[in-house]
């Protein structure tokens, strides 16, 4: 069987392989790109949010490809994410396709639907502990493939010729992408990170620091976000970002609230106690842990009419105030024209420098 | 020879062109209208200024700004090209000392920026609704057939504003047409018009910010006296309206020009007042190279290509 998933950013490495491991084609989702969106748009709900719309663009272009299936996340709690599989696959039923939208919900909400649906996945000649195997061998890929975005966007803005980290980033992809085995993979992390590392870079630099905050979809597939983390780097910014595949596996999806999670929530709190739904409450901890970690503002990405992320919009000012950290929100959907969101980029980032030349007189000053 | 600086602020309605001397004092000013042809507006504004600028003037640094500042850089050899909230915050902070919030309604868009200690620490734009921007009110004033430069006059005339839904461009004009047809007067309906649109500035671009005094209004929409007064009323207290309102933009693009010039010690990048006889074309392509098929647009100088922009990837930004 021929089977998609949705584009996140570099995952579709990892997810390939895993598909193909448990013995079925892999269909790799192409980069979001204007014609995801249109075709999205064109079929989706107008008030859905653009992740909705760009998933359902790639089913769609995926179709073209030939798959039969495609893999996705479900959601709990007061986010529209939960019925968005359950949408997707009414609205390709409708469109006539042979389609099956086959959603993993997360494990706490329903244990017994879960090992449920793992064993649909399950081949029924392979054993529990090889399945699991390829599972956190396919995981550990993951957090490869995540480890050297992280250091692509840690050094980008040291490089000293421009676009360097962008070439090692992508040749260290393609490292990872033809590991297959647990230590190929082990090996290529490895020489991987020798190739991070071999970028020429200026440590005497003081590059201006930006945390990045908000909805996961947006936060993580740079194609919907306008490269915003590359972009930042390309002008010489630090950025960080708060939400990542593999730790938000572990955070969320195996034990909600139990490892890193809880002092985000525990930051929130003085703000914001209460479930909002998607990220909302992430949102208003990730501020707080930004500005005690001396970083110089943070930028919130959301998808449009994202409701969690609109509430914790409304707390933003007073945590700002309260935390003395500039923050901006980037609301996104289909209509979000580039050129507008280049221009609050280059504001914010002056509004920064300024601020932080100001701090600096004060501080010689006293 | 005495120093001067240039500043362009290329917008969807108008194209402003000032020129500042050393002391950021304002020498020339000019405002075009841009209908749609920026290459056309700039050329022209070149052209009106070199005739302006006094002969002892010479032109030691230039600055854009504006949704077209990319292409009008490039036309005149700018020394920097800035955004226009950087802009309006450096100008206004020169012109309204110890300002606190400024309020820029612009052709299309709006803005609020707020700044303590004379620095920016927060700002908005209009987002998705462009109701309440100059061409708006352009529009309402021929529909009602009133010379746009009157309307704010009228404005003041009223006694008792009728309430107009300012929510959305579209209902506010079915709501001023129903208005109109109960019978109510002119003055009443624009002054309402005005009420309308500073309510929807507050509760879209403003909402969540800290808007304390003094508050400099600025942009083309702050020719309009009922603007003035609606926005005093609301935010109960006065709204200073600085000299240059209407070009602040230029005028901060001009003076970070001119610091730039002055920290670097360079010789200006600015091509002079010929660029009015060069020939300026934009042709564009549509790239095949992947699916985004983005529109890249080509600038070209008599003849040659200048810049290129338009395409995600960055393939095409450098011109070889």
């Amino acid at each position: 069987m021929k089977i998609t998933y949705p584009h996140m950013g570099y995952s579709y490495i990892a997810f390939k392989m895993l598909i193909n491991d448990l013995g079925y084609e892999p269909v790799v989702p192409p980069e979001p790109s204007k014609r995801t969106i249109d075709l999205g748009a064109r079929y989706a709900p107008e008030f859905a949010c653009i992740p909705y719309k760009v998933l359902l663009g790639t089913y769609l272009e995926t179709i073209e490809m030939g798959a039969e299936m495609a893999i996705s996340s479900g959601g709990v709690g007061p986010c529209r994410a939960g019925y968005y599989g359950v949408m997707h696959q009414k609205i390709l039923n409708e469109l006539g396709y042979d389609f099956k939208v086959f959603i993993l919900e997360p494990p706490q909400s329903n244990y017994l639907d879960f090992i449920k649906k793992l064993k649909v996945l399950k081949p029924s000649v392979m054993s529990w502990r090889t399945f699991i195997q390829l599972i956190k061998k396919g995981y550990s890929k993951l957090e490869a493939i995540d480890e050297m975005e992280f250091l692509m966007y840690r050094f980008m803005p040291y490089e000293i010729s421009k676009g360097d980290t962008a070439r090692a980033f992508k040749i260290a992809l393609d490292m990872l992408d033809q590991a297959q085995t647990e230590d190929e993979i082990e090996d290529a992390r490895w020489e991987c990170r020798k190739v991070m590392a071999k970028v020429p870079q200026d440590r005497s630099r003081d590059p201006l620091k930006i945390g990045i905050i908000g909805e996961i979809y947006v936060v993580l597939e740079p194609a919907v976000n306008f490269y915003i983390q590359k972009t930042l780097g390309e002008m010489g910014v630090y950025t960080d970002r708060s939400i990542w595949l593999t730790s938000y596996a572990q955070k969320n999806v195996v034990v909600e609230g139990k490892v890193g999670e809880r002092d985000i929530h525990e930051m929130a709190h003085p703000y914001l106690n209460e479930m909002i739904g998607g990220h909302g409450i992430n949102s208003i901890g990730e501020i707080v842990i930004y500005a005690k970690g001396g970083y110089d503002g943070v930028i919130q990405l959301a998808p449009f009419s994202c409701i969690p992320e609109i509430m914790a919009k409304g707390i933003v000012p007073r945590v700002s105030r309260e935390e003395g950290i500039p923050v901006m929100t980037i609301f996104i959907d289909e209509q979000t024209a580039a050129a507008g969101v280049l221009t609050r980029l280059e504001a914010f980032l002056d509004l920064l420098q300024r601020r932080r030349e100001q701090k600096t007189v004060k501080e010689r000053l006293a | 020879m005495r120093k001067g600086y240039l500043g362009i602020d290329v917008g969807s309605v108008s194209t402003n062109l000032i020129v500042i001397d050393e002391q950021d004092e304002v020498l020339v000013s000019l405002y075009l209208r841009t209908q749609g042809q920026p290459i056309r507006a700039i050329q022209e504004g070149i052209k009106q200024l070199s005739g302006l600028v006094p002969d002892d003037v010479e032109i030691c640094a230039a600055g854009t700004t504006g949704s077209a500042r990319h292409l009008a850089g490039v036309m005149v050899g700018a020394d920097i090209i800035k955004n226009e909230i950087t802009a309006h915050a450096i100008a206004t902070s020169r012109f309204v000392p110890g300002v606190q919030t400024i309020l820029e309604i612009g052709g299309q868009d709006s803005k609020i920026i707020i700044l303590r200690d004379g620095i920016v620490t927060d700002f908005a734009m209009n987002t998705v609704c462009a109701a309440g921007t100059g061409s708006f009110l352009d529009q309402q004033a021929s529909r009602l057939v009133i010379p746009i430069e009157k309307f704010g006059e009228m404005a003041l005339k009223s006694q008792h504003p009728v309430r107009i839904a300012g929510r959305c461009a579209v209902f506010a004009e079915s709501d001023m047409i129903h208005k109109q047809q109960l019978g109510h007067s002119m003055e009443d309906i624009v002054a309402g018009l005005c009420e309308a649109l500073v309510r929807n500035y507050l509760n879209n671009v403003g909402k969540g910010k800290e808007i304390l005094p003094p508050v400099s209004f600025q942009g083309g929409v702050a020719a309009n006296a009922g603007m003035k007064k609606a926005f005093e009323k609301s935010l109960q207290h006065e709204v200073i309206i600085p000299k240059h309102f209407a070009v602040m933009g230029a005028v901060g693009a001009a003076i970070i020009a001119r610091e730039a010039v002055e920290q670097t010690n360079e010789k200006t990048r600015f091509k002079g007042f010929e660029v009015t006889d060069f020939s300026y074309q934009t042709r564009s392509f549509e790239c095949k190279s992947c699916p985004n098929r983005c529109e890249v647009v080509q600038f070209f100088q008599n003849g040659e290509v200048i810049a290129r922009w338009g395409s995600r990837c960055g393939k095409w930004d450098k011109v070889s």
